[in-house]
């Protein structure tokens, strides 16, 4: 434990303090033409010729204002503490003290992270869960009969060389157009972007007894569904897990892009709205949130794995 | 409605035909092997044809293949200006760029414990992350041009490059390492001329997941700001405009796109891994 917990730890440590050191270069530019404003000695002459100068020389000659570059109110790079105190503001902040918060109102606010991670996640689950019903029973297919798996292998593999989250805008604004609106068109995304990834492990799996167990099914007389019920299925479970991971984390990218051509609430409307109106530490607080989710997601996967495995006596 | 019929009377005469194709010993023949996938991607096709114009299903919904085609082949120089912009510029300029500082940090992290025991989880964790939200980001440092997109693309294949490879590292016996040492040969000889070419399948696997990755990344990075062309603009400005023959169309150039990176990288390492039990026939 001690072996890990350590390097991890530095490494966390060198990136935020790496973040801390970029912040500054990042934003002197900004600062010093508040500085200026403000009517502070600048060097570096007028801001247009400080536009031809490097920002590190900018640094080093204006030591006094280059802090400014850490609590500046729209950074080009905000400094960790402000992205997390937005995290807060937006989260906690919003909900516990906030005049529309939770604890006012009794719902979340639509100013708050934690309603917009909502809509994402409830678009990501649903449609996480069709891809890969789907997927399961595409790949039960494929397995089955020949036909199926010569005719849509090569296309499931195609398929995945292809850019499919483009299809994302266009589908959101069909079905727009068709009157679908609200959860559903992003559920579809994300389904269709969990499908793949499920359909190929998954055939993997179910291919992955050998002929000797194969026969010895064969032997006991054992029927295609008991088979595959008793040894295919059993079988494919450490795959199936592995894909779906996989696919838990492409459902979130597909909702996420899902959410910027329809500006309905959650996380991808809010890095596009941020980005709109240059409100960085609103897209850094969207975007850790996003990851927040995508970690969580795979951890609950990762924890169903085990579970899965060890009610099925592997031992982990 | 006649027209739906057919469809359906294809549909079921495709899937009979296929079904005989590969009964017995037949799906064994090469050209059958070939000839059952076309047949259902065609029959795919021709029901999506006949059924938009049964149904008369207008373009602003669904646009029927031919349509398609049409609209791919008159606008042949404004989509070629798209893949310039996308895929050569974007795409290609950060796949490099990326794959490049992760096999470097890879053999720097293979060779220090500590950096390995300490970024690759961080590495890992990273690869699950939607990192296609710092598209906004970014394009806001690196301006509407290509260099946002490459950004971006750097930053998405990155991390399952350096998974992928730091595996593929490590992936020598016991037995082999000892078989150099007796040959004398120190940690750069060992690595050239064992590890790396050991690490070569775990490299490619990697360089196909992110030509993937690199597509999507360039592509939806233009929807947060772009020039004036590029295949994500496209998407998004003829979408505007419910135009939806060009935004299939734009699509398409994606898929060719990606289907053609995917094969090249597949032809190079055929060619590069020849010896290992995946590639021999």
């Amino acid at each position: 434990m001690r072996r890990t917990v350590l390097p991890v730890l530095a490494v966390v440590l060198a990136i935020l303090a790496l973040w801390y050191v970029a912040a500054i270069p990042m934003n002197i530019r900004e600062v010093l033409t508040e500085a200026e404003r403000a009517g502070a000695e600048v060097w570096g002459g007028t801001a247009p010729e400080r536009q031809d100068r490097s920002a590190w020389a900018l640094v080093v000659r204006n030591p006094d204002l280059a802090p400014a570059g850490w609590s500046q109110e729209r950074p080009r790079l905000p400094a960790p503490h402000q992205v997390v105190r937005e995290l807060y503001a937006s989260t906690i902040g919003e909900e516990v003290f906030g005049r529309r918060g939770f604890v006012q109102t009794g719902e979340f606010s639509n100013r708050s992270l934690i309603y917009h991670a909502g809509v994402t996640l409830g678009a990501t689950l649903v449609g996480f869960l069709i891809g890969a019903a789907a997927g399961v029973l595409l790949a039960v297919g494929i397995v089955h009969n020949r036909a199926m798996d010569m005719s849509v292998m090569p296309w499931a593999v195609i398929s995945q060389t292809i850019p499919i989250v483009a299809l994302a805008p266009m589908i959101i604004v069909v079905l727009n157009s068709m009157g679908v609106q609200g959860l559903l068109p992003k559920a579809i995304i994300s389904a269709y972007l969990s499908f793949f990834p499920v359909v190929v492990g998954m055939v993997k799996g179910l291919r992955a007894p050998d002929q000797m167990q194969l026969d010895l099914m064969h032997t006991w007389s054992a029927s295609g569904g008991e088979t595959l019920r008793k040894l295919r299925l059993p079988a494919s479970v450490p795959y199936l897990f592995a894909s779906l991971k996989i696919a838990i984390a492409a459902s979130l990218v597909g909702t996420i892009v899902g959410e910027l051509p329809v500006q309905r609430g959650g996380l991808g409307a809010r890095m596009l709205a941020g980005s709109y109106y240059g409100q960085t530490a609103q897209i850094w607080a969207a975007l850790f949130m996003a990851a927040i989710l995508a970690a969580l997601l795979v951890w609950l996967m990762g924890w169903l794995e085990r579970r899965t495995l060890r009610a099925m006596g592997v031992p982990a | 409605m006649t027209l739906v019929l057919l469809a359906v009377l294809l549909w079921i005469g495709a899937w009979a035909l296929n079904g005989w194709l590969t009964r017995g010993t037949r799906h064994r023949v090469r050209a059958v092997r070939m000839a059952v996938p076309l047949i259902f991607g065609v029959t795919v096709l021709l029901v999506w044809e006949l059924v938009v114009r049964g149904l008369g299903v207008p373009t602003a919904i669904l646009p029927a293949p031919s349509r398609i085609g049409a609209t791919f082949g008159a606008n042949l120089p404004l989509l070629w200006g798209d893949f310039v912009q996308t895929i050569l510029k974007g795409a290609l300029s950060g796949l490099a760029i990326g794959v490049a500082a992760a096999l470097v940090t890879a053999v720097l992290v293979d060779r220090f414990d500590v950096l390995r025991r300490g970024l690759l989880p961080v590495g890992s964790f990273m690869a699950a992350l939607p990192i296609v939200g710092t598209a906004p980001i970014l394009v806001m440092w690196f301006g509407f041009g290509w260099e946002s997109k490459a950004a971006v693309v750097v930053l998405m294949v990155f991390f399952p490059m350096l998974v992928n490879t730091v595996a593929g590292l490590q992936d020598t016996t016991g037995m082999q390492r000892d078989l150099m040492r007796t040959y004398g040969a120190g940690y750069w000889p060992t690595l050239v001329k064992l590890r790396i070419p050991a690490a070569l399948p775990f490299v490619f696997n990697g360089l196909k997941i992110a030509s993937t990755l690199a597509m999507i990344g360039a592509i939806v990075a233009e929807f947060f700001g772009s020039p004036t062309q590029g295949i994500g603009f496209r998407i998004s400005a003829s979408n505007g405009q419910l135009a939806l023959d060009m935004v299939w169309a734009a699509i398409l150039v994606g898929a060719l796109a990606g289907s053609a990176v995917y094969g090249i990288i597949s032809l190079v390492e055929r060619w590069v891994t020849f010896w290992h039990p995946s590639q021999r026939t």
